[in-house]
């Protein structure tokens, strides 16, 4: 059986050819540094990471509709802490509380319809971000709106599915030989998904925690994989993750949510990449406008936030990096939110 | 991407759970999982998106002991 101090061996003695392995979940970027796992293995092994964070790859568009509720009479905006600060056309969320916007932090989209309830007065909007493991949440949050008849709740939702961005990212970037499966949506989508995906393109998936061990792991998986020629999935996450998912989760999503088009900022437009509330009431009542919110702020001239999503760059290879751009002064999206790349190498720069 | 911590259950009541992290308890919806007093679930916003099956150690453990499975003749 193999232990961790062989599979550090192996990964720190690497001559193979140089691979480049994508970390797609923002979570797993944070854990990869606070491991120091790149000081661990062969240089000839790059991590780079990929479209894993909701808040990065949301165009501002989605903000400004918020925003636009925020600054509306009788009307709260709720949100999760990162889109506070995430730039729109007109300033970000925290900005415009300064110009008298009602908005406020969210611990989870429960509490829209608690408030709702509780102030019936007036009109709670949630800024619904995320991906397949926070849909559910949505899903909860409206069934609950719909089971208490709590009618004064809207989502504005910019919610995005990983399968087709891998599929992007496999068809834009081919030399990106394997890739660090994210751990939580996983557990919402199983391990399932991402067969077809191993299969076209013969690079090996595999699904990974978020402790050291899981990560090393994964990462020697995926190097002996191609070292064999094998493409396979693999669930290295067995405590969370199961072949088949959390079907419940699955299930109200798909109650609640259909598939749609959805702009990456950084990829572009992808077909069935996004969550839409289904139309017809009493879900349909629910949406506070979420189709076509697609256009966004041209980034300031140097950003290369678009690159460093689809892992063409590390963030340390952007001029601004560091400079001009940093968590205090951030130009791009990917330096302001807690699982943007841009951010993260910042934070853990020595 | 999604930041999910696991806690242990300490009671439940129709589709809510008080969960322990560490000594900071928590109200969690559990409409998504089926857990029992006692074990870990991993929470997301607010919601447990799963139950851990296993602790963390023997989790390693089993993963380890299968990395090379696909290998052996």
């Amino acid at each position: 059986m193999t232990d961790i101090s062989e599979v550090i061996k192996y990964l720190k003695d690497y001559k193979g050819r140089p691979l480049k392995l994508m970390e797609v979940c923002g979570t797993h970027t944070a854990a990869i540094f606070k491991s120091g796992i790149r000081s661990m293995i062969s240089d000839r092994i790059k991590l780079i990471s990929g479209p894993g964070c909701p808040v990065c790859v949301t165009p501002a568009s989605f903000i400004d509709k918020c925003a636009g509720y925020a600054m509306k009479e009788d009307h709260v905006l709720l949100t999760f802490g990162d889109m506070m600060k995430v730039p729109g056309s007109s300033g970000s969320l925290a900005d415009l509380k300064g110009r008298g916007a009602r908005a406020e932090l969210m611990y989870s989209p429960m509490e829209a319809v608690e408030k709702a309830r509780a102030n019936p007065d007036k009109t709670y909007v949630v800024a619904a971000v995320g991906f397949e493991t926070t849909a559910p949440a949505y899903a909860l949050a409206i069934e609950e709106g719909i089971s208490q008849d709590v009618r004064n709740v809207r989502f504005v939702t910019a919610l995005k599915t990983v399968v087709p961005a891998l599929t992007w990212i496999c068809e834009n970037q081919p030399d990106i030989d394997g890739f660090i499966c994210p751990g939580h949506v996983s557990v919402i989508t199983g391990s399932r998904p991402y067969g077809p995906l191993a299969e076209k393109y013969h690079k090996p998936f595999v699904i990974a925690g978020f402790e050291a061990e899981h990560i090393l792991a994964v990462i020697y998986e995926i190097v002996r994989q191609i070292e064999n020629g094998r493409a396979e999935v693999r669930n290295l996450y067995e405590n969370a993750v199961r072949t088949e998912g959390n079907i419940k989760a699955l299930k109200i999503t798909e109650k609640y949510f259909q598939p749609g088009p959805a702009m990456w900022r950084g990829l572009g437009t992808i077909e069935d990449s996004g969550l839409y509330l289904r139309e017809e009431p009493p879900v349909g009542l629910y949406d506070g406008g979420s189709r076509g919110l697609d256009e966004d702020i041209q980034l300031p001239r140097g950003c290369r936030c678009g690159d460093v999503i689809v892992g063409r760059i590390n963030p340390d290879e952007c001029p601004m990096f560091a400079g001009q751009c940093s968590p205090g002064n951030p130009f791009g999206p990917c330096m302001v939110s807690a699982e943007g790349a841009c951010g993260i190498w910042y934070r853990n720069r020595k | 991407m999604c930041i999910a911590i696991p806690g242990k259950v300490v009671s439940l009541e129709n589709n809510k759970a008080k969960v322990d992290f560490s000594g900071n308890t928590v109200m969690v919806n559990v409409g998504l999982v089926e857990p029992k007093i006692g074990q870990y679930v991993l929470v997301h916003a607010g919601c447990a998106i799963e139950v851990m099956e296993k602790d963390k150690a023997e989790e390693l453990i089993s993963i380890f002991a299968e990395l090379e499975e696909p290998y052996k003749a």
